[in-house]
């Protein structure tokens, strides 16, 4: 399985797309420093930034990949390899790879402009730690969506799709939910909601982190109560942690039993 | 020659029969401590204290108008145990002393200076550390609070006092004085006709400045910064309130300025900047808020229930999270002329106002108040979209609430 994810890690770093992804987040550190001047401030731009392109990007990217490395896959499945390392390895080749432009794109900037001496180094820790959960999470999303379906348009648009649900659809539901049952104590329902999903989870996580959580008012408070303890903490990285699991677990599984 | 000389003599003798005397008092002096030189004085005396440290607490003056002046800032340490100075009197000052170690008690308000039932009298220049109450004046008038500093540090609201306590009094003048570290900055109740100007509160436990029942009031050039609730001012009327600056109140109880029930005031150049909830209206008729700046904050302006008659006009918005949260119907408060910069409208016509009128209330801001748990969606994608397309065809939010003439650039004033 190393060689398979050394394989795809190299023909990745090899590939535009890699060095595209990684310049757009230099660029945007970049740009973002520039305007800002201020690092707390430049953090809050940058989680809407991660919150949404992050799993985008991630999703558009594993299934690409997957639907372009299928004449090497086939021919990979031709040797005495096991299935599971095959693509697990390609798995693990594209959501390292693309970490790695998050992590080298958004910190070289920000350690340039003096982000150990700051305080907002926490705060831009837990942006990254959240950018490459997202990351492992959508790219083996797309990986699902790619083993499962031969066509390609039907595979891109049903990554886009679940892409749009968990970014925005979800929380049209979520806020609808939460008006049309206003009358009720809505605290704990609002809390496991935006648990269960992985942009949610790391949009409060950031948003907690900094100043603005103030805003959160009540809500903010029972929030801030739950994640501040130790049980909240474990429970979001093992939610988290689930959302990369589950979906690389049926990575496994497909594989296994399907026709190739 | 003869009768000139005489002339001077009686001259001399009345003065020096009218001229106040001086008393000193230091550790090698004759008097050797301050209650001993205030039972000495007569009417009009100075009393003069060297520098050095004096453990004494309870000093009172009672009827007398004493000049109290302390060179290089004696240090009167009253041990933790009660009031360091206690006047009853007309016609008094007290300058230069630093006192220290006032008492803390849950029955007594124990104060470094407490001026009760007094008029015409000056307090200036003094340092207060480690205090309860700074300066507690009450039912007294024609008095001046000015340069003193006051610190403390206030670890909770019950074992703690405020820094400049005014209670049923008249026509004081607080001046320049810096107040860090207690429960309230400046706490007013039933105090009219007085004026608090170029005060410094900060980092306080409770408010920076407090005040209840006082009316005709002039609020000037005071900064309130850091402090944990911000500024409240309830039940008043007739207060004037400028240059002020309202910082870094921020916290999720905290406000930049809470107004309860107060009418006919006006706000004028004030600037709110980083408060989680910069003004927070809530039954206050008749204001006028003009040429006031906001900036960065959570919520700009959030108008409560039972508002009427506000109206805000040429001030800046800017950056805030939310510029207006509202409850309730328009009930006649106006928005207009003012510079909001999540303004995207055009100027045809070059006038400096925005051809397209700007809706404050965003409709994330209209289903958080209707939901306050829907908070928890700030900053999601989906949100933004909504409030983009509410902006483009607004159907939920006040339709009445807009501000027709926005400002193109920001308001200078």
């Amino acid at each position: 399985m190393l060689k398979i994810l050394k394989y795809s890690f190299y023909d990745l770093s090899r590939s535009l797309w890699s060095y595209v992804y990684f310049f757009f987040y230099l660029l945007l550190g970049v740009v973002l420093l520039f305007l800002n001047n201020d690092l707390s401030n430049a953090v809050i731009t940058l989680m809407n930034v991660i919150i949404i392109l992050v799993p985008l990007i991630g999703t558009i990217f594993g299934v690409m990949y997957f639907y372009n490395s299928r004449e090497f896959t086939e021919l990979l499945l031709a040797q005495p390899v096991r299935r599971s390392s095959i693509f697990l390895g390609q798995y693990l080749g594209v959501a390292i790879s693309l970490s790695a432009s998050l992590i080298l794109g958004l910190g070289l900037p920000f350690i340039i402009y003096g982000l150990f001496q700051s305080g907002a180094i926490w705060d831009f820790a837990s942006l990254l730690i959240s950018g490459v959960f997202l990351t492992f999470i959508f790219t083996a999303i797309a990986f699902n969506i790619a083993l499962s379906y031969e066509n390609k348009i039907k595979g891109f648009g049903l990554a886009i799709l679940v892409w749009l649900f968990l970014a925005v659809v979800y929380d049209g539901l979520f806020l609808l939910s939460l008006v049309y049952f206003q009358d009720y104590p809505l605290d704990k329902f609002s809390l496991v909601a935006s648990m269960l999903n992985p942009i949610d989870l790391s949009r409060i996580l950031i948003l907690l982190k900094l100043d603005i959580s103030a805003l959160l008012g009540y809500t903010g408070a029972v929030f801030k109560q739950f994640f501040g303890t130790g049980l909240g903490a474990f429970t979001s990285i093992a939610v988290l942690i689930l959302w990369v699991i589950i979906p690389v677990w049926r990575i496994k599984y497909i594989s296994a039993k399907k026709d190739f | 020659m003869g009768r000139l000389f005489i002339l001077f003599l009686f001259f001399g003798l009345t003065t020096a029969i009218s001229q106040a005397q001086e008393i000193e008092v230091c550790k090698t002096c004759e008097v050797k401590t301050i209650q001993a030189a205030v039972d000495m004085a007569e009417n009009g005396d100075v009393i003069r204290i060297k520098s050095g440290i004096y453990k004494e607490h309870d000093i009172s003056i009672i009827d007398k108008s004493l000049n109290i002046i302390g060179e290089g800032f004696p240090v009167i340490d009253a041990e933790m145990e009660g009031t360091a100075i206690s006047i009853r009197a007309e016609n008094f000052s007290i300058e230069g002393l630093k006192i220290i170690n006032v008492g803390r008690s849950h029955v007594n308000d124990f104060a470094g200076i407490l001026v009760s039932n007094s008029k015409n009298f000056e307090v200036k220049n003094n340092r207060l550390d480690q205090v309860f109450f700074g300066i507690l004046l009450e039912r007294s008038s024609e008095g001046i609070v000015s340069g003193n500093n006051i610190t403390s540090n206030a670890k909770d609201q019950s074992t703690s006092g405020n820094g400049v306590h005014i209670w049923k009094s008249e026509k004081i003048s607080v001046k320049n004085n810096e107040v860090v570290g207690l429960r309230d900055g400046i706490y007013l109740e039933f105090v009219n006709n007085s004026e608090i100007i170029d005060n410094i509160c900060k980092d306080n436990l409770r408010y920076g400045l407090h005040f209840m029942f006082s009316d005709h009031d002039l609020y000037k050039g005071n900064v309130f910064e850091n402090n944990g609730a911000g500024v409240a001012v309830m039940y008043s009327k007739f207060i004037d309130m400028q240059d002020n600056q309202f910082r870094k109140n921020w916290g999720s109880a905290s406000y930049g300025l809470l107004l309860k029930e107060i009418n006919d005031s006006e706000l004028k150049n004030n600037i709110f900047e980083d408060n989680t909830i910069a003004i927070s209206a809530d039954n206050t008729n008749r204001i006028n808020y003009i040429e006031n700046d906001f900036k960065n904050n959570g919520y700009a302006v959030r108008i409560r229930g039972a508002v009427y008659d506000n109206n805000f006009t040429q001030n800046n918005f800017l950056y805030n999270s939310f510029d207006v949260a509202y409850t309730g119907k328009l009930n006649d408060n106006k928005f207009s002329n003012n510079y909001w910069s999540g303004y995207t409208g055009y100027d045809l016509n070059k006038d400096g106002i925005g051809d397209v009128p700007f809706r404050p209330v965003t409709l994330f801001s209209f289903l958080v108040n209707k939901t306050p748990e829907a908070i928890v969606l700030l900053r999601s994608m989906f949100i933004d979209m909504l409030d983009f397309s509410e902006k483009v065809s607004p159907i939920f939010t006040p339709a009445d609430l807009i501000d027709e003439q926005p400002q193109m650039k920001r308001i200078q004033w």
